[in-house]
């Protein structure tokens, strides 16, 4: 069976060959009986090659061929022929011979040289040439020489293979100008292993299809035929097709995670003033984190405008004195600190301008986002300016901490962490604070994922006007897309390589 | 974060108990302050901005006490009357203001000791102290100075002292160019006509905060004693929190705390006050935040577990604690004493409507067009080099600037959105064509009508490149994205430096001008060494969303 299915599995070219293949049969050989080309020949038994039913092997032979003389020779004759044919049935001189066999000069004298030397012809004073009795002989039969060339008019010959009376002849011509050439070349030789012994003896029907034609399919001559069997094992080559990015693929997962749990998108910009990335959000004005080493200011325009005076008020009581029973951060509340423009450092900037749009009766409201945020860095293996944050916020008079934790850990389940731990941390703008760890089954260790909390009333009060738990999050996500696409240096996430873009696997999570 | 070395065995020693390496990094975690690293000799930890009375190994070793239940409650400091004074001369007024004073006496200083209230020091001086700029700490041998001590402001030519590790004196103005602390520290006292001076009785500078102490009565030494501990600023509620969190420090060292009598030209004040704030315990506040049903007397029993006492209804916070502004604080270290790992997380069951943004789903829609058609999005930086988007394009725009990139080479944000696109065809020559991309993503504009003075819009950028990339390959593109979208739209003729004139085209849509098309112009391929034919558009999708 298996030499049967191999045998079925043979090209068309390849069924054209194997019936020739001998031992060590040579590749001028198969293309003359196959009548194929060489490159076609050459190609079969490169698969015959593949499939272990031919064995291969090459060598270097000296092959000889007519060369331009040669070619003239055999067409009108040898020089010493046509010269003898010429005198014939008289006697000439040699200018006249030299006209009548059409010779030049060294034709001529070579010529006279070479029968002279055989004694075929008899010369008088003043050039007068006649043919002696082996002269007329010669006429009379064909030479070495010629019986030689003839053979190799077809084509290149090997002379490792000729007759006693032909490497004569070939030595003879040889020393002579330009009628043969001989040169080194690369012979293909092959041979059937065991199994091409085996597979050459399975009948394989003239009549099998190579492939379904729009012709066949008309005509129906396929019918009652049979397919030739392809090695479906084989390798082929890759192919690429459009896509979206690999890093948008991550991110439009984790939408809709958030999505199917009932949140609702927030947009805002990227350029904000102060005012919403830092100061809604209760961030002291002297606080590290707003200077200028980590936070992309603008050189222009420098400066925003702050929002309506009443919100900027109750943002300025917050800082100074506190609201909600809260005791402030004591201290003189800037508006041109407020005004400057920044990069936003998180998404947080997002929740801060969302729960300023809303009112009383919007609760409870799910908000996220998931969106680039930017850190004054430079760039390296594990730095990059841009990155993303996954943000989310719940604004429910009923939430509470418990509920925050369980956000989160659906999140991670669904992101491909069911382990998730939380700890204590500390952001400037949630009490109680919470830093996430998940746990890389693979490196057996807990990745610290980034912060979360819940909303200080010095946070919420200000914009939304009545204090509500407002649980808040936004922890990196750029590190979980690195992990699921195997990415250790964070300059490829933003390298925009084609080939990697092209070759990298698709979001299945 | 700020990263502090704890002794281990100090701190075993202190607490009287070994600990196991798991047990440790474990509990110190879940008190708040993530153990980087550990060793039979040191614990590092992280102490987050809120906490830094943490920010010293007595400090630590005395709410990390509490919190593994060693030890319960309020830590009590008494505090002597010294009588002593400093009196603040009126000439500070305008130079820095206030300052917060402490004695205290009895602590045998050895190396190890020293060691440690320096790392107190330096590491309040850049938390808390905002490096130096809010609060500066002095700390000096008390033996070496007489009182009353005062606090004047005096020209940097008119004074001479010898600055600490400096072999002569010299004058203050001299300090801040000579000095290498001073020279450090010089920002902070730059436009002053005057420089502040702790100045003691025999007419011997102590101090010039916030830069550097006299080396003569300024060096804590293996004789020394007592302390005399300052600190100066602007605001006197922080110093005021600073100078406790030292003091309780040192008294945690075994030192005995006595006051100082502050005469201010308006106001005495006796410092430091080690006295506990109140606070009223909102039992229901606590439970609704973090979600659970406890008695009263089990949030006091978690709030000891923290360090707090009670009296009464009434909490009473240490006096070294700076950041208890609010009943949520209490919540907070509450749910720490609780655990975070034992609450049990829930999924409320609130019903709410969940929604991708319409600008989210109009780039989703684009892109998996455009991805159908064989093309390959790309994920670029909003930062971009002024001439990426300029000179090499031969455009000229009025570009958003970045003040202060680290990345010298990123100084801009993008104006449009093609050349980042096109300087991604040329990172990638040497990769396989035909090589067609797209990117969706956000411009910046300026317009002075929006609140930041920048306008952002966001922005397709398509471009083919191979052998025979051309207007109709572009425009079949363009063609067949309009049409998905349900749209329609016309091309008018244009010109635009980038493009080969009379190949160029604007791109209307429902009657809107959002965009153009064409064939790059040489000159660009040349400026960005493209060797194959680039043909590309550009589209304002903000514009249809608006439609």
């Amino acid at each position: 069976m298996e030499m049967k299915k191999l045998a079925e599995g043979l090209h068309a070219l390849e069924r054209k060959v194997l019936p020739f293949i001998k031992k060590g049969t040579s590749l001028s050989e198969l293309v003359e009986k196959s009548k194929l080309s060489d490159v076609e020949v050459m190609r079969a038994l490169q698969w015959l090659g593949n499939k272990k039913l031919v064995e291969m092997q090459s060598e270097l032979r000296e092959v000889v061929e007519l060369d331009e003389n040669g070619k003239k020779y055999i067409e009108h004759g040898l020089p010493e022929k046509r010269f003898a044919k010429a005198i014939e049935t008289r006697e000439l001189s040699a200018e006249k011979i030299k006209d009548a066999a059409k010779l030049d000069d060294s034709e001529l004298n070579a010529s006279i040289g070479l029968l002279k030397q055989k004694g075929m012809i008899a010369i008088r004073p003043g050039m007068i040439i006649s043919l002696t009795e082996p002269g007329r002989n010669f006429l009379k039969k064909e030479s070495l020489e010629e019986a030689f060339l003839k053979k190799i008019k077809p084509g290149k010959l090997s002379t490792g293979k000729l007759a006693p009376e032909e490497k004569f002849a070939l030595d003879n011509l040889k020393k002579r100008k330009g009628i043969v050439k001989t040169g080194i070349e690369k012979n293909v030789v092959a041979s059937l292993t065991e199994l091409g012994e085996k597979v050459a003896k399975e009948k394989i029907s003239e009549h099998m299809v190579d492939s379904v034609t729009t012709a066949i399919l008309k005509s129906g001559a396929w019918k009652g035929k049979k397919f030739r069997r392809y090695d479906v094992s084989i390798n082929v080559p890759q192919i690429y097709g459009g896509k979206r990015h690999f890093v948008n693929q991550a991110v439009a997962y984790a939408k809709r995670i958030w999505t199917d749990l009932g949140f609702k998108e927030m947009e805002g910009p990227m350029l904000n003033t102060s005012f919403w990335n830092f100061d809604a959000l209760f961030t002291a004005q002297d606080h590290p984190v707003r200077e200028m080493q980590d936070t992309f200011f603008i050189k222009n325009p420098a400066k925003g405008r702050l929002p309506d005076k009443k919100l900027v008020d109750s943002v300025r009581k917050s800082h100074e004195s506190g609201v909600c029973g809260s005791t402030g951060w004591k201290y003189k509340w800037n508006d041109e600190e407020a005004k400057k423009n920044v990069l936003r450092t998180h998404t947080t900037v997002l929740s801060s301008r969302t729960i300023a749009t809303l009112k009383k009766t919007d609760l409870p409201a799910k908000f996220f986002a998931v969106g680039r945020c930017f850190r004054n860095e430079a760039v390296d293996w594990k730095h990059l300016f841009e990155f993303h944050q996954s943000e989310g916020i719940v604004i429910d008079p009923n939430a509470n901490f418990r509920h925050l934790l369980g956000y989160l850990k659906e999140f991670y389940k669904k992101m491909g962490y069911p382990n998730a731990r939380f700890r204590p941390s500390h952001f400037p703008y949630t009490e109680p604070s919470v830093e996430i760890d998940v746990f890389n089954a693979e490196k057996k260790e807990w990745v610290e994922i980034g912060g979360a909390g819940i909303f200080r009333p010095e946070v919420v009060y200000p914009l939304l006007g009545i204090d509500v738990p407002v649980l808040a999050w936004g922890p990196g996500f750029d590190r979980m897309f690195m992990e699921f696409y195997e990415i250790k240096d964070m300059r490829d996430i933003y390298s925009n390589n084609m080939e990697q873009l092209r070759k990298m696997k698709y979001w299945t999570k | 974060m700020t990263v502090l070395n704890i002794n281990r065995k100090e701190l075993e020693k202190n607490l009287g108990k070994k600990f196991s390496d798991d047990y440790l990094v474990d509990r110190v975690s879940m008190m708040g302050a993530p153990v980087d690293e550990i060793t039979k000799e040191e614990i590092v930890i992280d102490v987050t901005p809120n906490r830094p009375d943490l920010l010293s190994q007595q400090g630590f070793a005395r709410a990390f006490a509490t919190f593994i239940g060693l030890k319960k409650g309020l830590a009590k400091y008494t505090v002597h009357k010294s009588g002593e004074k400093i009196i603040i001369d009126k000439s500070m007024k305008n130079v820095r203001p206030y300052t917060c004073c402490a004695i205290v006496r009895g602590i045998r200083f050895d190396d190890e000791k020293i060691k440690e209230i320096i790392q107190i020091q330096e590491k309040l001086h850049v938390t808390f102290g905002r490096n130096r700029k809010k609060a500066a700490i002095g700390i000096y041998p008390y033996e070496k100075i007489k009182t009353p001590i005062r606090f004047v402001a005096l020209k940097p030519d008119e004074f001479k002292f010898r600055p600490l590790e400096y072999d002569r004196e010299i004058t203050g103005r001299q300090i801040l160019s000579m000095h290498p602390t001073g020279r450090e520290y010089a920002h902070l006292l730059e436009g002053f006509e005057r420089y502040p001076l702790f100045i003691d009785a025999n007419n011997h500078v102590l101090s010039m905060p916030p830069i550097i102490n006299s080396h003569d009565t300024g060096k804590i030494s293996n004789s020394t004693t007592d302390v005399f501990i300052e600190c100066s600023g602007f605001d006197f509620n922080t110093l005021e929190k600073c100078v406790n969190m030292i003091v309780c420090a040192l008294a945690d060292m075994g030192g005995q705390v006595y006051s100082m009598d502050l005469v201010y030209p308006d106001k005495k004040i006796t410092t430091p006050d080690l006295k506990p704030k109140k606070m009223k315990l909102d039992v229901k506040y606590i439970n609704k935040i973090i979600g659970l049903q406890l008695k009263e007397n089990e949030i006091k029993n978690l709030l000891l577990k923290m360090g707090y006492g009670f009296e009464g209804k009434n909490v009473l916070v240490p006096a070294y604690r700076a950041d208890i502004m609010h009943q949520i604080d209490l919540a907070e270290d509450a749910a720490i004493a609780y655990g975070y790992e034992n609450f049990k997380e829930e999924l409320p069951n609130v019903a709410t409507v969940g929604e991708e943004s319409r600008s989210s789903k109009l780039k989703t829609f684009v892109a998996n067009i455009l991805a159908g058609i064989e093309a390959t999005e790309l994920n670029t930086y909003h930062l971009i080099n002024r001439n990426t988007q300029t000179k090499l394009m031969n455009f000229e725009c009025e570009f958003v600037e970045v003040a202060n990139s680290v990345s010298k080479e990123y100084d801009s944000l993008r104006y449009w959105l093609l050349p980042s696109v096109v300087e991604v065809l040329k990172n990638n020559k040497h990769v396989e064509y035909p090589q067609r991309v797209f990117d969706v993503e956000t411009v910046f504009k300026l317009d002075k009508t929006e609140e930041t003075g920048v306008r952002e819009e966001i922005h397709l950028a398509a471009a083919t490149s191979n052998e025979k990339a051309d207007y109709t390959e572009i425009r079949q593109i363009l063609d067949y994205l309009v049409r998905m979208l349900g749209l329609s739209y016309e091309v008018r003729e244009f010109e635009h430096s980038s493009f080969i004139e009379g190949r160029c085209g604007k791109i209307i849509i429902n009657g809107k001008d959002v965009g153009f098309i064409g064939e790059l112009h040489p000159q660009v391929l040349e400026n960005f060494g493209l060797s194959f034919p680039v043909a590309a558009l550009e589209i304002n999708l903000s514009v249809i969303l608006d439609l």
